[in-house]
């Protein structure tokens, strides 16, 4: 585990940020999983419950012109990120409304106005892709970050190798933030990657490595504001390996047969959520009303996102010619 | 008179990349070798590049083609205009995630919010004994990726002017640099500018057969052309310069004349664009056609490497001059 303890401890209204990220992605995942059960949306969905910690530390410290580039599973990085829900929704939900108008969906949310710049289907491609907007930002002279979100699966990809190569050789301002759940889609970890820590992967590309507490915002914050400053003074970037579980297997519906229910129940019973809401309460950061009316507020703002995606219109088949190339192909 | 000079291919590239460099600071290049630190190039199209515009705009990179294209990528979708060498066609295919799945997708996959206007240069074509992993014409392979222009120029003004489009285009685009094309030295305008992309060109005027091809069989063609003007048969040479996507108005225009076609390309003929062409014409002018749409292309081997057997691969003039009098002796 890493020590930052020259990282500045988060203050209360952080902390309450942290948390208030993390509600509405818990909120907006288990308001999606029930309308996929209802049969009101029709996706395949990549669940990051569990993983919340993660990205909502670490947009506390990013601005709207800080950039991501996620995956899948990313559904979590984008809500943390201060995408807005109802065009969230209406993507998801294939519809006109939609981020992408309903054409890319829920594996490739794109929301440029918060910096969530890609999304992808295919493992380990957030990472050379996050490289150039770190490149385009370094020319520019400014201190913008970005950060490639990836599984520890992704780790075992080329693309992974090739980009941290090539981000530590141009002092790239991005952070690679694998976020390791424990499963490569239904491989245990041990069964596919042949280091013990995927953050050692870093000394090889000549980078600062850290293994964390995914689940622990403090450790989190700390790891974050320290790799994030790194990249913004122009140091180059860091590989942060942020250890977690999520609780819905790879995609909803599969029957976690690859764990046992034992691990699985255990890592439920150590919810990241209640425990930073019993935390926050008990050192002082917030009050239990403050914390039941967020949560409160966020549900509404979930259930308008849904309502508003799920009446929006399913987009024109005119849209099959449309933004292939800039210039609409011909009917 | 226009003011020219005497270029051969890799000239005009190199002139188009200053002029292109100099008129937009958002122009960056980059690719193996290509700074003047490593020889400007295995090529030299790149040279004097990092000299005059500096080594932050021009950079040589790790042998990481992901890297390089998720790069360029990830720039273009912070503004800039990338240009990337992937020094040899074939090694598109370690990088084709980035091509197929992000390159050509983006737009599209978020309904239009992300613009890709990268440049890809590439290098190919048999001729030079370099076999099966250094020749390849993969053209069909990228025009069947729905989001990408396919570029393959045939001599070197056509180089400078199609390569200053591709620059300037809002799309990604990958113009083919062929073997059989290039060391042909030919009197370029000073002046060259911007040749539309997706505007075939009548190289020459003809009424008995029209030839569609492009790139090195372009220059094969030329070579046809006296050989069957003194067997009588007039040919109508029409260069597409752009494979995808592709200029149907003047090829179908063309053949509606002279109701005749052959299309000859460099690429294996199976599965190859040929087909689709010779499909195309047989579709729209089944009516008008006086013979079958002819298809000359490699046969479906890898690209060898005995002399004997390279020279046998490549469409050679004697098959060109024997197709186009068998066609023109039909209907």
């Amino acid at each position: 585990m890493a020590d930052h303890s020259n990282s500045p401890a988060p203050s209360s209204e952080t902390l309450v940020d942290i948390y208030r990220r993390m509600i509405r992605i818990e909120r907006n995942d288990d308001t999606i999983r029930t309308a996929i059960r209802r049969g009101k949306l029709i996706m395949p969905y990549y669940s990051a419950r569990g993983q919340e910690v993660i990205p909502s530390a670490i947009s506390t410290l990013l601005t709207d012109d800080d950039t991501i580039c996620t995956i899948y599973r990313g559904i979590h990085d984008m809500v943390a990120k201060g995408m807005p829900l109802r065009p969230l929704w209406a993507e998801i939900a294939g519809r006109v409304d939609g981020t992408c108008k309903g054409k890319g969906g829920p594996m490739h949310l794109t929301h440029p106005e918060t910096g969530v710049m890609v999304t992808t289907g295919i493992v380990g491609s957030s990472m050379p892709i996050a490289n150039g907007l770190a490149w385009a930002a370094q020319l520019d002279d400014s201190k913008r970050v970005s950060i490639a979100y990836f599984g520890d699966g992704a780790s075992n990809i080329g693309a992974f190798h090739e980009s941290l190569n090539l981000a530590s050789l141009w002092k790239l301002p991005v952070v690679f933030v694998c976020q390791n759940n424990g499963f490569a889609e239904h491989t245990r970890y041990e069964n596919g990657t042949s280091v013990d820590f995927i953050a050692k992967r870093a000394i090889g590309y000549g980078m600062p490595g850290y293994t964390v507490d995914g689940n622990d915002p403090w450790a989190m914050y700390a790891a974050a504001c320290q790799a994030i400053d790194r990249a913004r003074d122009g140091e180059g970037p860091t590989l942060l390996e942020c250890k977690t579980f999520r609780f819905h297997g790879h995609v909803l519906g599969d029957d976690d047969k690859y764990m046992t229910k034992e691990e699985k129940a255990a890592a439920i019973a150590d919810d990241p959520l209640p425990k930073f809401r019993a935390r926050l309460i008990a050192e002082g950061h917030a009050t239990e009303e403050q914390l039941t009316g967020m949560q409160e507020e966020i549900q509404t703002e979930v259930d308008d996102a849904m309502a508003f995606g799920l009446a929006s219109e399913p987009p024109s088949v005119d849209e099959l010619r449309r933004d292939v190339f800039e210039r609409e192909i011909a009917a | 008179m226009t003011e020219t000079v005497k270029l051969h291919a890799f000239q005009a590239i190199n002139a188009a990349l200053h002029e292109a460099m100099a008129a937009d600071p958002k122009v960056i290049v980059f690719g193996e070798d290509i700074a003047d630190r490593e020889g400007g190039g295995v090529t030299g199209a790149t040279i004097g590049l990092s000299t005059k515009f500096g080594d932050k705009r021009v950079k040589s990179t790790p042998i990481s083609e992901q890297a390089i294209v998720g790069a360029a990528i990830g720039a273009a979708l912070a503004g800039y205009k990338p240009v990337a060498e992937i020094m040899l066609m074939n090694f598109t295919t370690v990088c084709m995630d980035m091509i197929f799945n992000h390159a050509a997708k983006l737009r599209f996959m978020s309904g239009g919010q992300s613009t890709v206007p990268i440049t890809i240069r590439t290098l190919t074509g048999a001729g030079w004994q370099t076999a099966g992993q250094h020749a390849d014409h993969l053209e069909g392979w990228f025009a069947h990726a729905a989001g990408i222009k396919v570029v393959a120029p045939s001599n070197p003004a056509e180089y400078k002017g199609l390569l200053l489009s591709c620059i300037q285009d809002p799309d990604p685009c990958i113009i083919i640099e062929s073997a059989g094309t290039l060391f042909i030295p030919q009197d370029v305008p000073v002046d060259q500018g911007p040749i539309p992309l997706g505007v075939a060109r009548v190289v020459q005027e003809g009424t008995d057969v029209t030839i569609v091809s492009w790139s090195s069989m372009v220059v094969r063609s030329l070579q046809a052309l006296p050989i069957l003007a003194e067997k009588g048969i007039s040919v109508e040479l029409v260069d597409l310069r752009t494979v995808s996507p592709w200029d149907r108005e003047t090829v179908l225009a063309s053949v509606a004349r002279t109701g005749r076609c052959v299309v000859v390309h460099e690429a294996v003929r199976s599965f190859g664009p040929g087909g689709e062409i010779a499909a195309t014409v047989s579709e729209e002018l089944f009516g008008t056609l006086k013979a079958p749409v002819r298809r000359l292309g490699a046969p479906y081997s890898p690209v060898p490497f005995a002399k004997v057997l390279e020279d046998a691969f490549l469409v050679s003039v004697d098959q060109i001059v024997a197709a186009v009098t068998e066609v023109a002796e039909q209907g």
